[in-house]
């Protein structure tokens, strides 16, 4: 058991053991979301306040659900309804938050280091929901959570991420996290989306598709990032799909023990085929389910956390 | 130089835990369809003693459970999150007499926890509580039906139960001075 973080910014900073200490909590947690009744006082009388300056559908959500299932209040705060639009800075936006006394702040914004920012500047807990390129933790954790429930451990195994690494905080969140705990980590996608400088972050960077599935235990897709790509990164989302799509054929050259994620939104017939989507190898819908139980764990853990806190990056 | 006495060796915890179970047996009547549940961390082996012994007295198998309390403490936001444990409870509580077991009653403030906890899991006719020592310093109107043995202690000391269950070398428990 090791927790004493005020904050939980991204996976970068955190041990292994801290990891683990997340993991095992939220184990603990799963286990309230199967009970009649759902619900713990632990956040009873705390506030936190949901602030999406960037769109987020299922992550606020889960978050909200979250949040409700530990008895928190909680405050909405997104940015097409807010004063974000009228000109208000993200710090100023923030202390009037605070000035309501919130406690906890979960933050998405298009911004890398938005949340590092406001850890430094308020009081509250800061929770990153998603900061630009850069770190999507509570994913990251959900996703290690649900490899570990599944596979019964992750370090040694082969976890294959796909796609948009370079605009994809999921993968950022997701290669700290398994390297941390020991996995073997292969990126693949086009050379332009997927460059081999991601090789210093541990990790195996391979361009073609059946070599990077071939001795994969776990096969990680990622969604093509429209709103991110500035410009063009390959040809067209068809060839996208011939070369790296995850279709029947593919999936035949793989274990058989090799399970199948996604982090949502899927865009069906594009980086995976509708029906593997849909299959028992599929692990898309217990990583929502799992998510549930990892946000509840990462709010109960750092209510408790007064320790000091680096703040890393900017 | 912190001191140690050992204030229950491994017999003494032993006869406290039989002498528990005639208790309960005696306070409740036979088909009173009593239930055990431990409170990690002590409890937890603590509750499989006592059913193993009440077995032997009722001639049927008592059931038990463990119930985690930290979701539901009241110091949350005054502590490091304490570690949550799993509860497992394979019966239906409703209607059953529960005996919660606890390895040392202190504030009271666990026990008030463990009572809310299991609210959420159903409405048992009756809740006993059942630890094996008390040391006092109450901060709460609760009080224990059944005890090991009462042990005046000062606010700063610590008393511990070390269980071979969990890994100790040998059953005792230990009041520690500062």
């Amino acid at each position: 058991m090791s927790w004493n973080r005020k904050h939980l910014l991204d996976i970068e900073s955190l041990t292994a053991d801290e990891i683990v200490t997340v993991l095992d909590t939220a184990r603990a947690f799963k286990a309230v979301g199967e009970r009649a009744i759902k619900k713990v006082p632990a956040l009873r009388g705390r506030t936190v306040v949901n602030l999406f300056v960037e769109p987020s559908t299922r992550t606020r959500i889960s978050f909200e659900l979250a949040e409700q299932r530990l008895s928190a209040d909680i405050i909405n705060f997104t940015a097409e309804a807010s004063s974000l639009k009228k000109g208000e800075t993200l710090k100023d936006t923030a202390r009037n938050l605070e000035a309501l006394n919130a406690d906890f702040i979960v933050m998405r914004h298009s911004a890398s280091g938005a949340p590092h920012f406001l850890a430094r500047v308020l009081n509250a807990s800061v929770i990153n929901a998603g900061d630009g390129a850069h770190e999507h933790p509570t994913q990251a954790l959900l996703d290690a959570f649900t490899i570990r429930e599944r596979k019964g451990k992750i370090a040694g195994l082969n976890v294959t991420i796909l796609g948009d690494i370079l605009y994809s905080r999921v993968a950022r969140s997701d290669i700290w996290a398994l390297t941390k705990l020991g996995a073997r980590v292969t990126l693949c996608g086009p050379s332009t989306l997927v460059p081999r400088t991601f090789e210093q972050m541990g990790c195996r960077v391979v361009h073609n598709m059946d070599e990077a599935i071939r001795d994969a235990d776990i096969i990680n897709l990622l969604r093509i990032q429209h709103e991110r790509q500035r410009k063009t990164m390959f040809p067209s989302i068809n060839e996208y799909t011939q070369l790296f799509g995850l279709n029947k054929a593919r999936l035949a050259k793989t274990r058989p023990d090799a399970l199948i994620m996604h982090p949502g939104p899927i865009n069906r017939g594009v980086e995976i085929d509708s029906e593997i989507a849909d299959s028992a190898r599929s692990l898309i819908l217990e990583q929502v389910t799992n998510g549930l139980a990892v946000r509840m764990a990462v709010l109960f853990l750092v209510n408790g956390g007064k320790g000091p806190q680096e703040v890393t990056g900017n | 130089m912190p001191e140690s006495t050992v204030i229950l060796d491994a017999a003494a915890i032993q006869r406290a835990l039989t002498r528990i179970a005639h208790e309960i047996a005696e306070r409740n009547e036979v088909g009173a369809e009593v239930v055990l549940i431990g409170i990690p961390q002590g409890g937890v082996p603590l509750s499989q003693r006592l059913s193993a012994i009440l077995a032997g007295i009722w001639n049927q198998p008592v059931p038990v459970g463990t119930l985690d309390v930290s979701m539901h403490r009241d110091d949350l936001d005054q502590r490091a999150a304490p570690k949550v444990y799993p509860t497992v409870i394979p019966f239906d509580v409703t209607g059953k007499t529960v005996v919660l077991v606890d390895d040392v009653l202190f504030s009271g403030r666990t026990t008030r926890a463990a009572m809310d906890a299991l609210n959420d899991f159903g409405r048992p006719r009756k809740i006993q509580l059942a630890v094996l020592i008390d040391r006092g310093h109450r901060e709460l109107p609760i009080k224990a039906d059944f005890v090991g043995k009462n042990v005046p202690t000062a606010l700063e000391e610590k008393v511990s139960l070390d269980l071979t269950e969990t890994g100790a070398e040998r059953d005792e428990v230990v009041l520690k001075k500062p």
